[in-house]
């Protein structure tokens, strides 16, 4: 039998969708064998928290109350307890940034194996098979592991869990050691802010790494202004400080869904395509046929942007 | 305050490539410095400018191949180097968080930093766990996606921004010694000067054999094993415009005014 005990995850009073779709990821390894899928809800109004994950597939809930917000000591304090409770065979967390944050903690604390950001999961109850991608999502990879692990699962692979779940709801009563907590978590503050709200606009001419220079996003800009859209940008834009934070999408940045995306020297790494999936209509420009921009895109026009770009502005002056 | 960065020269692959069994044949690979890392080495050297950090050490596990990568750090400014290395190492395919883990935790142990730094991730395996798993482990606090640290220190502890999703920074302190996941973006990496470059070619680069760190040879044996790497298949239905660039644009810009959102 293949237990499994997954970590919902919350931030300021609200539940992630990352904690509906780990229900799913556990279920389905659960299911393999046979085995119970166990939830561990920690921190913040757990008692609110244990009664929205309570879906279909959940047989048992655990509720940790101890503190409002995340704090990554009190987390691996907490799964490590309830791992030594309910010995299951896999722990399953979000790959999210807090995910990250205590996972790898964990597994060492536990003396397990830790892999992080899978997309496909397959368990015999011995052996597990994990799918991740390497080098940017070029190649996938399968991995094999025997025995237990802790596991962080990619944010909006699996669907999220539906229905009403028929879980038992316990506290459980762990022991944290305030000694061993040596972070404080003391806010939070939204970036990105200013003049301009990329997720309001109908055209987004987005800016990637294959405008090589600064100097170059003159002609991206020349673009947006013929056509009057709204310059947005893939993250490596905005960490070379080229343009601000409020023009990036992404998952660090802002989700957008406009009437249509136009990806300029775009690969579409899977952090950015989280931001601008949901648009209407995706057009990209790029040299490299195998981007993985193309998977999503509905258009494309695989030639060197510093031709196409100039020759679409002109279209329209 | 003495600083230890670790620095990772990853594989990079190019547009188009063949797979021999669960790697990507050699002649498609080039080599260099970890992205992430890149920006760990320049906050580093940023704390010892302001006069925050006396020493930057950085620590690879790696061939001798990339000590080319090892000397682009010391360029930057880190003083002196280590390198790891040992035939036990040689033919391995993945090395897993544990096994990384492992090695860098003996290095810890000998240099004794107040500060770890580094990339949130590897841009080849891309685990992002190494940082945080290395802290667990050796038992200081950590905080994993920083992408703001203080240049000054409140006595032993460090505030950070920790970079959530959708453009929220968590705000937190964390106690010295501790390991901190850079995040892209945090400054701008400099690159290095001409007399940078030939300083870096007389800087300390030591190198390790698991022995000298009193490491067992069993301990980089990993629990993960890669047994299958493919191309992901393209689930595209994309219509391709075809042409030269004015035949493609002008397709595009009547595409744009179908749909009634160009002039």
């Amino acid at each position: 039998m293949t237990d499994v005990l997954a970590v919902a995850d919350h931030r300021r009073g609200e539940l992630r969708d990352s904690s509906y779709e780990l229900i799913t990821a556990g279920r389905e390894l659960a299911d393999e064998t046979g085995g119970d899928l166990h939830l561990a809800v920690i921190s913040g109004t757990v008692d609110e928290f244990a009664e929205k994950v309570n879906r279909e597939g959940v047989d048992a809930i655990h509720t940790v109350s101890h503190g409002e917000e995340f704090n990554h000591d009190v987390y691996t304090q907490a799964i490590t307890q309830l791992y030594d409770e309910l010995a299951p065979q896999y722990v399953l967390t979000p790959n999210s940034v807090n995910g990250l944050d205590y996972a790898p903690a964990v597994a060492n604390r536990l003396g397990l194996p830790v892999v992080t950001d899978t997309v496909d999961l397959e368990t015999s109850g011995e052996t597990l098979t994990a799918t991740r991608e390497m080098y940017g999502g070029k190649v996938e990879t399968t991995n094999e592991l025997d025995g237990e692990a802790v596991v962080t699962i990619r944010e909006a692979e699996w669907p999220a869990a539906e229905g009403t779940g028929d879980a038992s709801v316990e506290a459980f009563e762990a022991d944290i050691d305030e000694d061993a907590v040596g972070s404080t978590v003391n806010g939070f503050e939204e970036v990105g802010g200013g003049d301009v709200d990329i997720s309001e606009a109908d055209v987004l001419v987005s800016v990637g790494r294959g405008i090589e220079e600064e100097e170059n996003l003159d002609i991206i800009r020349d673009l947006a202004d013929a056509l009057g859209a709204t310059v947005s940008s893939s993250r490596p834009i905005v960490d070379n400080g080229w343009l601000p934070k409020n023009r990036q999408v992404g998952q660090s940045g802002k989700v957008v869904t406009p009437d249509v995306y136009i990806a300029i020297g775009i690969s579409g790494a899977v952090q950015h395509v989280a931001g601008m999936k949901g648009s209407d209509t995706i057009v990209a420009i790029n040299t490299d046929p195998n981007a993985p921009i193309m998977d999503i895109a509905d258009y494309a026009i695989h030639d060197d942007l510093f031709d196409v770009v100039p020759a679409l502005t002109e279209e329209f002056q | 305050m003495k600083i230890l960065v670790t620095v990772k020269e990853v594989a990079t692959v190019e547009d188009e490539f063949e797979i021999e069994g669960t790697e990507i044949a050699d002649q498609y690979l080039g080599a260099d410095l970890n992205e992430w890392d890149d920006y760990a080495v320049e906050e580093a050297v940023q704390l010892q400018e302001a006069g925050v950090a006396d020493e930057v050490v950085t620590v690879t596990i790696g061939p001798e191949d990339c000590e080319q990568t090892i000397r682009q750090a010391l360029a930057k400014g880190a003083d002196r180097a280590v390198r790891v290395w040992d035939d036990s190492l040689d033919g391995i395919d993945l090395l897993d968080v544990d096994a990384k883990t492992e090695i860098l935790r003996a290095v810890v142990e000998e240099e004794d930093p107040d500060l770890v730094l580094t990339g949130v991730q590897a841009g080849d395996d891309s685990f992002g766990a190494t940082g945080v798993s290395l802290a667990a482990d050796i038992g200081y606090e950590w905080g994993a996606v920083v992408n703001h640290l203080e240049h000054e220190f409140d006595g032993d502890v460090a505030s950070v921004r920790r970079e959530l999703e959708g453009g929220v920074e968590e705000l937190t302190e964390i106690e010295l010694p501790a390991v901190l996941t850079i995040q892209t973006g945090i400054n701008e990496p400099r690159y290095a000067s001409l007399r940078g470059i030939r300083q870096a070619q007389r800087k300390e680069l030591d190198v390790q054999t698991l022995a000298d760190l009193g490491v067992d040879e069993s301990a980089v044996e990993s629990a993960l094993e890669l047994t299958d790497m493919y191309e992901p298949e393209s689930e595209s239905d994309v219509t391709v415009w075809e042409g030269s660039a004015d035949e493609t644009a002008a397709e595009l810009g009547e595409l744009l005014r179908d749909k009634g959102v160009a002039p």
